[in-house]
């Protein structure tokens, strides 16, 4: 044992500088289970965290690392802190900010977890720790045919990589069928079934890293959204309209040579295997007047189920996307507003919404959320539970005169977590609301007072 | 115009009259409010327009309902692409448009090859909405053109009608022009194409045109001349006006009717017609050069040799010294007219009539000498029931009405009979010109109804009043009236009228009954989304047309080119957004017949063909799996006539058994081999299409195919849809010879 950790400690100095953290000394990981989840094409990882305070004074945060290659494909980091024991357990989540550190070793990445109360010398803490990676399943072969299932390469290291020292580890990788076609062994190390178990490895220095490639089956639809632009748009006569703007795309294996359509109808369980054509957006509950349609018109295959706490949009987009193929569409739909927009007590009034794509198991690469005022309003502000960029726009659309604020919100690398609710406060004078049916109603009147008036004069130059 | 202005005058005293009244007592504003005979005509009649307004729009709108807002078969989707063009980029840059995304490699210059007027039209109206704060989308704009501009047309069927004949039979032109299923054929929600504005602008300049004959005045010849501006600018059928004017006013001149009133008309629309028409640049000096513009130019000088001998009769007042002149300016006149237009025609500086134009006066012609033209469906000659199916009783009333007409011959009912009576003839020639005479069988027959209707009133209305007043004078002053007054003693001849109005009111109902459902049922149809119903009833939809456009659209190269039959290059460049080697504008038979002919040939033929043409993918509609009658393999033949027109090595018994087209084992060796059958029916062997049929059986055809075993060796299959109705082949590159 003593020599394969040697071993390691030579790994170590080939890929990382020798690290030279005094504060992190103060902390140590007593026990580390890690569990990997790669059955779709977002990488889910759950971590738990034994953490003990070894230094002398109280510690209030505790750092996460990961590779440069991992770091950005990081979708979300989510931390939280479990007390008491097995039945009675409950968690307090915590906060967890990304944070540079001056003496980094290969540019790895860093988040702090900060506790709700220091962690006192000799006390522990276990942490719940859950990232989600995206992009991080890389096909091999590169393209693929249609009656080939698709092969992915997944990397990471067998031992978590940390700026502690880890006592003792353990990882699970769950692989989506039991095709794995090799995965690198590290001694101990074992498969059954969709699982391979890495580990329980212990004593390793901080900053180790086993580098593993697990070369694995996965048909599970790899459905990227490249941009994804919703726009809400705020109508206080009683509605919100919300517009999608998809492009989609098969992140997978390219798609090699031929398509045959009689393969595809006929032996569809081989025949494109890792292609997908229906999917899923889970809509708000009170869903009404959805339509779905591209740049060319209405697309027909869909079907909406309506439920109490959530609509069901099924939908196929116009053909199969087989990898590397593109399709873009737009779901448009309509909720009332008294669901989602209320009075806060200051008298202003604030929009709560969901900030993610309503597609069930995709990444979006880039999002725009543009929450599009009524016309009048002032002071837009956006509270949201993790940073975006933010930006404020002008739009026109019907009968407005000075144009309605939109207020923009743009993410990379969105996931389903990131499905919360976020808000947009404003200030409305409900005196606005009508402008637009006074102009109509102005309107209409000059055109009558015209034609009363054009009856009434007499143009020509000679009297009759 | 007279009547227009005494109603408004009596209006407003009407208003002055009931203001004071409001004032003085409550008890006598209600009487004050009754209106007088006059204006409850007019709010009736005002009503009445507005209501067909309304009616004529909303009929248009089944395939909205029924499908969605789309543009509608093949035409369409060009002048929308082009309109996208025009609002994205503006007027110079559509002006100056080199498109080389279609005809690869020759391209297209658009702005001179169009008639951008249909364009420039939902471009105004688009941005008209937008500036009025509406922010439609510029594809709403385009579906609904068509619909709104037929609401104006039964606006100036109304006015055309009142100037021809009366008020009552306007009104009845107005509806009847409404529902026309005629004009509906090309006018529905989606059918953005040129006719869409033209029919309007024709009627528009005819009624302009009448309107100056009657007035001699030079505001309406000049309303005209910008009347014929709008129609050169939106269709190739202002040919049509520019033939059609000059032979009235020729018919005119032989009868007798020449007058100032003419001359003013005639000769103000021509000139500033002509310099207007002028501007559009796909027109430019073919309207002084081509052959089919030199009636006009005829009819144009006769005028002013007319005008002339006038002049040197009312100096001369000799009428034995005018004889002799007449003499010597007439034979001097055709001499020189003579000689000017075989020296013109010689020369080339006249240029000859065109294929179209020719197969317009000679119905055989484009059978024999283009099949291009041949192939068009719409250029078919018209079959009986097509008549029966657009007109229904338009075709019993129109010789009724152009008896009326005959009855009291004028000057605006003589255009009218000659408009309707040439129009007919080029309906019958062919198919789409049913739309031309649409609005001329349609005033003729609302004279035909008014008349009727209004002769058996007065009746009706006379023989009530003999017995309360004693004097028919009140009754109006028609003739019909005066004379059955006359004739009193006939028995039966209250209950006839009525039998007889009953009888026309059941004949306008079953017509507006025939209307609406063929408007719906054949008409609606957007042609690019299939219905059809399935075994329950329920509704099924292919949409395989935009599936495989859309996946050109996202899963090809940006600059691939695509081949296909012509038919789809419209919609392959506007929804495929791809480059295309021929399209609906055919105007280059030679390219077609490349394409024709390399889909004709074998595949090692056809590679080098594809290969010349930078071909990276064909495209086939092919319609055996689901009955979809309209395909490349029924087309095929027209892909051999017009290949083999250039290329005498395709003939067409090569692909015939005794003189029969066939796909099954019994067709020719060519048939089974040729490029257009391979790709239609690659791996069509293998599938199974109907219950109890063997393996391969092509339900368009109704036969088991020929060649079950197809193999291919330079192309391969790139997508198919999921009806099987488009198949996609990528050409592969040559293979590498070491």
């Amino acid at each position: 044992m003593a020599a394969r950790i040697g071993i390691f400690i030579v790994f170590v100095a080939v890929f990382l500088s020798i690290p030279a953290f005094s504060s992190a000394q103060d902390l140590q990981i007593v026990n580390a289970e890690r569990r990997i989840d790669l059955s779709s094409h977002i990488v889910k990882a759950f971590l738990t965290v034994k953490v003990e305070n070894i230094g002398k004074d109280p510690a209030a945060e505790m750092l996460l690392a990961f590779p440069p290659t991992q770091i950005k494909n990081l979708a979300m980091v989510q931390a939280l802190a479990v007390t008491g024991k097995k039945k009675k357990k409950t968690y307090v989540p915590l906060d967890v900010k990304p944070t540079e550190q001056p003496d980094a070793p290969n540019d790895t990445g860093y988040f702090r977890v900060s506790f709700v109360s220091p962690l006192g010398p000799g006390e522990t803490i276990t942490l719940e720790v859950l990232y989600i990676l995206t992009h991080s399943l890389e096909p091999f072969p590169v393209e693929i045919t249609q009656s080939e299932s698709q092969l992915v390469y997944y990397h990471d290291s067998a031992v978590i990589l940390s700026p502690y020292h880890v006592k003792q580890q353990t990882t699970f990788v769950k692989t989506p069928s039991t095709r794995v076609e090799s995965f690198t062994s590290i001694e101990p190390a074992n498969r059954a079934g969709k699982e391979i178990k890495y580990g329980p490895y212990k004593n390793h220095a901080p900053n180790s890293y086993t580098p593993v490639i697990i070369h694995f089956e996965n048909n599970s639809p790899f459905a990227v959204v490249e941009e994804l632009e919703r726009e809400i748009e705020i109508s206080h006569w009683g509605s919100l309209q919300i517009t999608e703007h998809y492009k989609l795309t098969h992140g997978g294996a390219r798609h090699k040579g031929v398509f045959s359509r009689v393969d595809y109808q006929s032996r569809r369980s081989v025949s494109g295997a890792s292609s997908f054509n229906g999917l899923l957006a889970v809509l708000p509950p009170r869903v009404n007047s959805v339509y779905y349609r591209d740049d060319i018109g209405n697309i027909s295959t869909s079907h909406l189920r309506t439920g109490f706490r959530k609509s069901e949009l099924e939908f196929e987009p116009r053909y199969p996307l087989f990898g590397g193929w593109r399709a873009t569409f737009i779901i448009g739909y309509r909720v009332p507003l008294e669901d989602y927009l209320f009075e806060a007590s200051d008298g202003r009034r604030y929009l709560n919404f969901t900030f993610g794509c309503p597609l069930v198991e995709t990444i979006v690469n880039k999002l725009t959320v543009k929450v599009v005022l009524p016309e009048g309003s002032k002071d837009p502000s956006a509270v949201l539970p993790f940073t975006v960029n933010q930006d404020l726009q002008v739009k026109y659309s019907y009968l407005d005169i000075v144009g309605r604020t939109v207020v923009v919100l743009q993410k990379d690398n969105v996931v389903p977590t990131h499905n919360v609710p976020f808000q947009v406060y404003y200030t409305f004078k409900p005196i606005y609301m009508l402008a637009e049916p006074f102009m109509l109603v102005s309107a209409f009147f000059f055109v009558f007072v015209a034609t009363l008036a054009y009856v009434h004069i007499d143009l020509n130059i000679v009297r009759k | 115009m007279g009547g227009k202005q005494d109603s408004t005058k009596s209006e407003s005293m009407a208003t002055t009259k009931t203001a004071p009244d409001l004032l003085n007592s409550s008890i006598f504003s209600f009487k004050s409010l009754k209106l007088k005979t006059k204006q409850q005509e007019l709010l009736i009649r005002v009503s009445i327009l507005g209501l067909v307004y309304v009616l004529a729009f909303i009929a248009r709108l089944f395939s909205v309902l029924r499908y969605e807002s789309m543009i509608h078969e093949f035409d369409p989707y060009f002048n929308y692409r082009t309109t996208l063009f025009l609002t994205e980029k503006g007027f110079y840059e559509f002006w100056n448009w080199f498109d080389s995304e279609s005809w690869y490699p020759l391209g297209r210059i658009i702005g001179g090859t169009l008639y951008p007027g249909l364009m420039v039209t939902a471009a105004l109206i688009y941005w008209t909405l937008r500036f009025l704060r509406f922010f439609v989308h510029i594809r709403e704009v385009c579906v609904l053109t068509a619909p709104f501009f037929a609401s104006n047309t039964t606006l100036v069927a109304y006015f055309f009608g009142k100037e021809i004949w009366d008020t009552g039979a306007g009104l009845v032109a107005a509806v009847l022009i409404a529902i026309c299923p005629g004009y509906i054929s090309r006018s529905v929600a989606g059918s953005y194409d040129n006719e869409a504005v033209a029919i309007f602008a024709l009627l528009l300049t005819f009624y302009l045109f009448v309107k100056a004959v009657n007035t001699g005045s030079l505001a309406w010849a000049l309303g005209s001349a910008f009347g014929y501006f709008y129609m050169v600018s939106a269709w190739g059928g202002y040919v049509f006006i520019i033939n059609l004017v000059p032979l009235y006013v020729l018919v005119l001149l032989i009868t007798g009717r020449y007058s100032m009133r003419l001359y003013i008309a005639y000769n103000c629309m021509y000139i500033l017609g002509m310099l207007l028409a002028m501007q559009i640049r796909f027109v430019g000096f073919q309207h002084v050069q081509s052959g089919e513009h030199m009636g006009a130019m005829g009819v144009f000088l006769l005028m002013q040799v007319f005008y002339f001998l006038d002049w040197v009769k009312y100096q001369l007042n000799d009428i034995k010294l005018f004889q002799t002149f007449l003499r010597i300016t007439v034979t001097s006149a055709i001499l020189v007219g003579g000689v000017a237009l075989g020296v013109g025609t010689a020369s080339g500086y006249i240029s000859p009539w065109t294929g179209r134009f020719y197969s317009l006066l000679d119905p055989t012609y484009a059978k024999d000498h283009i099949p291009i033209i041949a192939s068009v469906s719409e250029h078919q000659p018209t079959a009986w029931s097509s008549f029966m199916f657009d007109y229904h009783i338009l075709l019993f009333l129109f010789p009724a009405g152009l008896y009326f007409c005959f009855k009291r011959l004028t000057d605006a009912t003589i255009f009218i009979v000659m408009y309707g009576l040439t129009s007919l003839y080029f309906a019958g020639v062919m198919v789409r010109l049913i739309l031309v005479a649409t609005p001329a069988v349609c005033l003729i027959s609302a004279i035909a109804v008014s008349a009727t209707v209004k002769n058996l009133t007065s009746l009706l209305r006379t023989k009530q009043k003999v017995p309360q007043s004693g004097s028919t004078k009140g009754a109006g002053s028609s003739k019909a009236s005066s004379k059955v007054t006359l004739d009193q003693s006939q028995p039966f001849q209250k209950n006839g009228a009525i039998a007889l109005l009953l009888g026309v009111f059941y004949l306008l109902s079953r017509y507006a009954i025939h209307c609406t459902w063929v408007t719906s049922e054949a008409y609606s149809s957007p042609s690019i989304v299939l219905a059809a119903r399935g075994a329950h009833g329920n509704r099924i939809i292919f949409d395989d047309y935009r599936e495989a456009y859309y996946w050109l659209r996202q899963n090809t190269p940006t600059d691939a080119k695509i081949m296909s039959w012509w038919d789809y290059g419209y919609q392959i460049t506007a929804m495929g957004n791809r480059t295309v080697i021929v399209d609906n504008n055919t105007w280059n038979n030679t390219h077609i017949a490349t394409v024709g002919r390399a889909m004709s040939s074998y595949e090692d033929e056809a590679y080098d063909i594809m290969r010349s043409l930078d071909v990276n993918y064909v495209l086939v509609v092919f319609g055996g799996v689901t009955g979809y009658s309209s395909d490349d393999i029924n087309k095929f033949l027209w892909m051999v006539r017009i290949g083999g027109g250039v290329f005498p090595v395709i003939k067409e018994p090569d692909y015939l058994v005794n003189g029969e087209f066939r796909v099954d084992k019994g067709a020719s060796p060519k048939m089974l081999n040729c490029l257009m059958y391979k790709l239609c029916y690659y791996r069509f062997g293998e599938l199974t299409t109907e219950y109890g049929k063997p393996t391969g059986y092509d339900r368009a055809r109704g036969v088991e195919i020929g060649n079950k075993d197809i193999k291919l060796e330079h192309l391969e299959e790139a997508y198919t849809t999921s009806n099987w109705i488009v198949r996609i082949y990528r050409v592969k590159p040559p293979t590498n010879r070491l």
